[in-house]
Parts: structure tokens; sequence; C-alpha cells
């Protein structure tokens, strides 16, 4: 079948201005890859194209990239999957990282952030003279999160790190989850106290585009919400994120829904007036607009069997 | 120019194993590597390593027996007995720094059957084994604070009065040329699987250390072993792990039939890798295959034990062959996937260049000899790395550095790159010549070779050389240039691919994965030795070795 791609160039070197998408056309069987179309393009047609490959089977994190506008792996991506009707395949580099040369990108950010949690097992006391004994489930489980290939494509798809370059992002986050949840590692306090600063696991928006880029089905964002329970758990609680939570949670629980005032006034806390007053503006906006939650927040019918609900959720987390 | 005690070139397991012992041997250490650490080829190990543990009942020389035999008969006994020996120890400091292997239901390591062993002794983690320890051993490196010179390219080993002294190296990102003076130098930039076309190798397995070591002195031996792996994926020659038959995955033929009862009745599915391939290629050859492969059948493991332990393969199958290996079975053929041979070193990864290291699958101690067993090359990184990273840091400590190394040093390659890019660019490109050396490999230098084969493809390479020296080199630009590294690494491949023809054809017996159907018996009166290739100013030029051996004497070998 015929294919084409519209692969996104850029080099340093050429005094042009910029980068400009080109278009390339070849032939090629039903089960082939976008990384073997890239590949027979650099070898056949343009010796000029620049991307970064090597295993060419999901394991060695080379060709991440972005195809039809979201990161992913080229190796693992099928022509017949990333074609759309008559439109190209639209290649390219990762986001959030400054472009070297065509697809290669300056992944600097990536592995700094990744040194930044510390990433080494810390025991405490000497080693046993054989291996730490340590249960199957846990280490399997572990197993699946270390499968991370260090790709990128979770770091070039979040939206947090695009706006907030403090953001330590879902790599380095899914990596420091690998240790805390390691129980062989003993630098679990310093580790959570660390990423409960600004920068780390609160920093998170949620939006899932990393679950939705990973390749290797690491889901980052389930990863960063185990830290944020594992934290508060540990006693970190003086932040904003985890005051969030807490409210959040305690106010479905007492009354069956959301009290919105509340909300904002125990996630900063009740006596930061200064926060308190920054958000005068976004309250006559509010009123404005009609959106101001009721001043007296009432119980909604039913609320027992809300209440009900988290009896039993926390009775499960017990056992 | 840079200086370092100790510089190694590869970052994969050998390379940053290598990094760490000699940091701790208290040398200035530094890492040359083309790609990043993670993205070494070592990932791609899936089933395991082996460890003949005491406390599991097990004997490093039931290990050592078992890896012997394997050989067939061509590794060096002292050699694999020091790895078997330190196994043990290997694999317990590498849990300790943070390998997640799998575990047992006391939550001891747990183990898998994998081939040509009697004793279930492959250590794992899932079916990634070889990722889980790379990763690892980087954050060791980046602990350790060792300076790594990342996505720089190797052009040449410089040697001095006989000693080396350094490298000289390309900055992939600015084209830069460096010199990095070093007193002592370890290879450990892997293997040369892109020599064949298909193989299960990554792209950037292209013998790069073994030509540089090669072209300065240094033998290349064993190099007429190159392994076929009894599982690839047809057309990308991608891998499916051992681990699979290790778990109890069946070889089927077109009729159904689980053929290995008439290769190898009591290990089956286990024997040695050769013995399968040959089977396969055999079953093939002779009618029984399905569109030029067997069926590798999971079906009664379970989706639980498909899931736990056979995940990535589960993905592989999927993502590359349209299968489902919970529901159907996966055709697959023998592939190229490891080069038993590489640079001749001792069992402290010295090579016949005073000051020169080698360990991992550029090196040859030889601990495969003729035939690898499956989880023994991830063994032998860790072993001969940690050893060869201690060797050359205490020898570094006794010399200074050369004072003829300048940033002149360069000037030959510069030349050399600079001749590249002046060829007329309407010519072709590395990649035709590349397609046709791997497609000769892969015809002529397979499971199974002959004489004539073997000769046609000594001469097409040949004809290759010619045609590279007029490669046409497109991208003339400093940054990034991609064009041009390739076609460096095709020089380096065309070296190695001329020594494996050479070696082939002068064994004149079948033994291991070298099998000859002109010549299909071993021959221990007259081949029990090793080949060597060195280079000389009038060509390459073949030498002999004896094989050591210590306890164990040649035997019939069956499975």
């Amino acid at each position: 079948m015929e294919v084409t791609f519209s692969v996104k160039r850029f080099n340093p070197d050429d005094g042009s201005q910029g980068s400009w998408f080109q278009k390339y056309t070849l032939e090629m069987d039903e089960s082939s890859t976008v990384l073997d179309g890239l590949i027979r393009i650099r070898e056949e047609m343009d010796g000029s194209l620049t991307l970064r490959c090597s295993c060419r089977s999901a394991i060695c994190g080379s060709c991440g990239m972005r195809i039809n506008g979201q990161a992913g792996l080229a190796c693992n991506t099928k022509v017949i999957d990333a074609m759309r009707d008559d439109t190209p395949i639209m290649v390219e580099p990762m986001g959030n990282m400054p472009v070297v040369k065509d697809l290669v990108t300056d992944m600097s950010i990536h592995w700094d952030k990744v040194r930044a949690i510390q990433p080494w097992m810390q025991h405490s006391g000497p080693e046993p003279e054989a291996e730490y004994i340590a249960p199957n489930e846990d280490m399997v489980h572990l197993a699946g999160v270390m499968s991370c290939i260090m790709c990128g494509a979770c770091v070039s798809d979040c939206t947090s790190l695009e706006v907030d370059k403090n953001f330590v992002g879902p790599a380095a986050l899914a990596k420091a989850y690998r240790f805390v949840a390691d129980p062989r590692d003993d630098a679990d306090i310093s580790r959570l106290g660390s990423l409960n600063e600004y920068g780390g696991i609160w920093d998170c928006t949620r939006c899932m585009q990393c679950v939705e880029a990973c390749p290797k089905g690491i889901a980052p964002m389930d990863r960063i919400m185990s830290l944020r329970d594992k934290a508060i758990e540990a006693g970190f609680t003086n932040t904003n994120g985890a005051r969030h939570a807490e409210a959040f949670a305690s106010s479905v629980e007492h009354s069956g829904w959301l009290d919105e005032t509340g909300l904002v006034v125990n996630t900063y806390g009740k006596t930061n007036f200064k926060e308190m007053i920054k958000l005068i503006p976004v309250a006559a906006r509010s009123f404005r607009v009609g959106k101001v939650p009721p001043l007296i927040h009432k119980k909604r019918p039913g609320v027992e069997n809300v209440q009900r609900i988290f009896e039993r959720v926390e009775n499960r987390e017990k056992v | 120019m840079f200086d370092h005690d100790v510089l190694i070139i590869g970052a994969g397991l050998a390379g940053m194993r290598a990094a760490l012992s000699a940091v701790e041997a208290g040398a200035d250490v530094a890492v040359v590597t083309k790609v990043h650490p993670v993205r070494s080829h070592s990932n791609a190990a899936q089933g395991g390593i082996n460890a003949a543990l005491t406390d599991r009942g097990d004997d490093w020389r039931e290990h050592a027996y078992d890896t012997i035999k394997g050989s067939d008969y061509l590794g060096d006994q002292d050699a694999i007995s020091v790895m078997c020996r330190e196994a043990g120890d290997e694999v317990i400091s590498m849990e300790h720094m943070g390998v997640i292997f799998n575990r047992d239901d006391e939550g001891r390591l747990g183990t898998r059957a994998f081939g040509g062993q009697r004793q279930a002794r492959t250590f794992f983690v899932s079916d990634f084994t070889g990722q889980a320890l790379l990763h690892v051993l980087y954050e060791q490196v980046m602990k350790a604070g060792v300076r790594i010179y990342e996505e720089w390219f190797l052009l040449s080993i410089l040697v001095e009065d006989g000693e080396c002294a350094g490298a000289v190296v390309m900055e992939i990102r600015s084209g830069e040329i460096h010199v990095v003076r070093s007193k002592t130098v370890i290879i450990a930039s892997g293997g040369l699987g892109r020599v064949f076309e298909p193989s299960t190798n990554a792209l950037i397995c292209t013998g790069d250390g073994m030509s540089a070591a090669y072209k300065v002195g240094a033998s290349l031996m064993d190099m007429e072993m190159v392994q076929y792996h009894p599982t690839t994926l047809k057309g990308s020659g991608v891998l499916i792990t051992e681990g699979a038959r290790g778990e109890g995955a069946y070889l089927l033929n077109s009729e159904g039939q689980r053929f290995m009862e008439r290769y190898a009745p009591n290990m089956m599915e286990l024997a040695s890798r050769d013995v399968v391939s040959r089977a396969e290629q055999t079953e093939i050859n002779e009618g029984r295959g399905i569109d030029g492969c067997v069926l590798l059948d999971v079906r009664h493991l379970g989706e639980a034990v498909i899931n736990e332990r056979l995940s990535q393969i589960r993905e592989i199958g999927r993502d590359f062959a349209n299968v489902d290996l919970l529901h159907e079975p996966i055709p697959i053929r023998p592939g190229m996937h490891y080069q038993m041979g590489g640079i001749k070193t001792d069992v402290d990864g010295q090579t016949e260049v005073g000051g020169l290291y080698a360990a991992g699958e550029a090196a040859c101690v030889s601990v495969h000899g003729g035939n690898r067993l499956g989880a023994n090359s991830l063994l032998d990184t860790l072993v001969f790395g940690r050893r060869s990273g201690v060797h050359a840091a205490e020898v570094a400590k006794t010399k200074e550095h050369s004072s003829a190394v300048s940033d002149l040093s360069a000037d030959g390659d510069r030349a050399d790159i600079q001749r590249l890019l002046d060829n007329d660019s309407s010519g072709e490109m590395f990649g035709k010549i590349r397609r046709e050396m791997g497609d000769t490999m892969n015809e002529h230098l397979a499971v199974y070779r002959e004489q004539n084969g073997m000769e046609t493809a000594l001469g097409e390479l040949r004809g290759l050389r010619e045609r590279y020296n007029r490669v046409a080199v497109t991208d003339k630009s400093k940054t990034f240039n991609t064009n041009l590294l390739f076609t460096l690494e095709l020089g380096f491949m065309l070296d190695c691919a001329e020594a494996i023809a050479l070696a082939a054809i002068e064994r004149k017996e079948s033994r291991g994965a070298h099998t000859r159907t002109d010549a299909p018996d071993r021959d221990d009166e007259n081949w029990l030795r090793h080949i060597l290739v060195k280079h000389t100013e009038d060509g390459p030029q073949v030498d002999y070795m004896p094989v050591v051996i210590t306890d164990w004497e040649p035997q019939v070998r069956s499975y």
C-alpha cells in the first residue's frame, strides 16, 4: 500500500529559517511500522533525515517522537493504525525539549529530572549475605514499573511541564515510585519529603496525557497518585495538595457533595489570609456570572449511603 | 584533548560494570558511548542470567560442565571456571544494587529452566532481565558520578610504542572530533549483529570496537561461531525469548509434531541453541515448515504464567506479528543473534595490545566457544566487565599518560572522514551496501554452510569493500550527522564480516554453530583449536591457539 509521511524537518546547519514539513511517499506492506518507513527514507531516499532508533522492538526507548500529534514509539506504531484517510502520517519531534535536528531532541531535561530524584537503591544497615527476602507479588508489581524504558514520551506530552519547567515530571516520578514502593529501599521518608516540595507530586494536574503516551503501560500518573497517598500516610499533610485531597474527601463524606467554598478555605488553611485576599477578585467574578456556591452548605438527602461507601472503602484498606 | 586513567568504550552491561569496578579501584574513569547508556543493546536480553548458587543445592562445576558441553568443547575451561565460580556473587551483588528479580514462594530469588542446562539456574526479571540489569547499573554509575561522554562515537584506538594510549572519538551532536588520552582502554562496545540481515540485534550493533581493536593489532578469535537463535520473527528478526521454552513452550512443525523429539529426545525444546536451530532449519528445508517458519506454542502455559513471566513477548507478538500468544502459536525461525567470537582476551580482559582490554560480546575470553548457552551472555558481561575494570584501573596506576598523544593524533581520522565527505554524492549510499552484505552473510554463513557458498560470500565482501571506498555521504552537515555515522559503522562491519568468512572457511569441520554440509562431523584431532584472524599490512592472516582443557575431556555431544 502507498503511505505518505509528512515529517517535520529542522537542520541548524543549513542556514534556513526554522522548521518545515517534508512529504515522502513509499510503498509499504501492511505489517510495517512507522519506524520501518523512516529507516527506508533515510537509507534509500534522503540520507539527511535524522532520528534516533535502535532496537526496533520497543525496549531501548530511542525512537520517541510525536506521531499524528501524540508522543509514542515509532517502532511499535503500525502505519496502518496511523493512517487517517488521505492525510499523511504526521511525524514530529517530541515536545517539551529543544530540537537538535529533525526528530532528534535534546533530552537533557528528562535525564536531569531523573537524576534529581536520586534514583538509586538506598539501604540502611549492613547488606545481607545472600539476597534480600521480598514477596514475589511486590517484586512483580515493581517490575511493571521498572519496565519503563525512559523513552520520554510522557515527558514530551506532559501539560504541567509545558507551563512549569520546575515540575519533576511523569518519568522521574514513576522512577521515584519504584524506590518508595521497594521494600528493600530505606529512604522512603526523605524521598517523600522532597517529592512533597514545590515541583513534586502535587504539581501533576491529572490530565492523563502521560498515561495515553506511555508505550509500555507504566501509567506514570497512577504512580504519582500512589506517591501522594504514601506521602499523606507518612504524615506529609502540610501542603495545599494534601489539604485539598483531605478537604475534598471530608466534604463529600459529611454532606454527600462538594462544599466548594470550604474546599478553598481548607486547601489554603483557615488562617491563610494572604491567599484568601488573593481570591477576592475570583469570588467577585464568580458572583457576577452567578457561579457562587450557596453560603450555607447543606447535607444532601441519602448522605448515609455515601457514608457507607466511605466506610466500606476504609475497611477494605485496613484489610 | 581530555585525560582519564581508564577509558571505556560502550555503556552496556560490560562497560558500566567495568566503570563501577574501576572507580571503586580508585581510577579516574570515563565512558564513551554512541547512545545514551540505557539505550544500549544489553536491554534486549530477555530470559535471564545463569548462576549456580550453592544455597540452592547447585554447584558451579555443574554450570561449568553445561557451558563446556554447550560450547562443543571449544570454550576455554579455565575461563569458564572463573565465570561460573564468580556467577553467584555477581547475581547477589546486582540484587543488592536494586535489581528486581522474580522470587520464589519464600521471597528468595526464583529460577527458571534454560536451554542446554540440567538445572534450573537462570535468575530473571520477567522477560526483560537485560533491561532491568542495565537500568540499575546506570543508576549506580550516576551515583558514582562516572564521567559519561554520551553520544560520542569511537573512530580509532591510539597506540604508542606498543601501548594503548587512548582513543579518537567524534561528538555526534556537534560533529567535533576529540582525542581522549588514557592509560588503559576497555572495549565494551558489544556485538556485530547488523553484519547479518536479518538479525535480532539492534541497529547499533555494528562491531565498532572489534574492528578498531583488530586494526591496532588485537586478534579476533572464534569469529566463525555465529549464533542463530531458534526463535526469531520472520522479516524483522525480532527476538522471542528462550524463556518461553524454559517455561514449557512447544516447537511444532507443519504436521503439528513436537519435532525436537527426533533431534534431542532428552532435552527436547531445551537442547542447546545450535541444536534447536539446526533442527528447525532441517524441518523447514525438508518441507515441514510453514512459509519458511516453524511454530512456537505457549497456549498450554495459561494466561497467568504468560502475563507474569512472558509479558513482553506477548506484547512483541501483538505488535510485530499480529499474533496473540494466548490464543495461537507464533511462526518463528532461526535468526542471527550473537557473536561467540570477538577480541581475544585473557580472564582479566587483557588483549594482546598492552593497556587494551575487552569485555562482553566484543570480547572472546573464550567462555562460549562454539555455542553460547542462553543466559550466559549477561553473566559474561558482568563477570568479565568487573574483572577488566579492576585490572585496567590497577595497571593505570603504574603508568603515565603517553607524551606522544596530542590533538594532532586525530588528524588521520579527520582526513579519512573528509575523504568520505568528498566522495561523489551521486553514488550509492551505505544502505544498499549494508543490505547486500547482510543478505550475503545470511545466505552463506547461516545455520548450514559449505565451502563454495562461503567463498562466494568472501568474494562478494571484497567487492563491497571496493564499492564502500566510493560510498556517497549525502548529508554534509556537522550537527548530528547520522548519514556519516552509519557510513563509518559500515566500514567497521565490513572488517568483521571478512573475519567471519575467513575463519569459517578455515574451519574444516562442524562444531557448535559452525555446521558444514561438506564436513558434517566434529574433528577433535585437527580442529580442537581456536582460529584467530589478525590484521596485517598485507591483509588478514589466520593463526591458531590451543583450547584450554582442564577437567573435562571432550565427549560426544547429545541432548
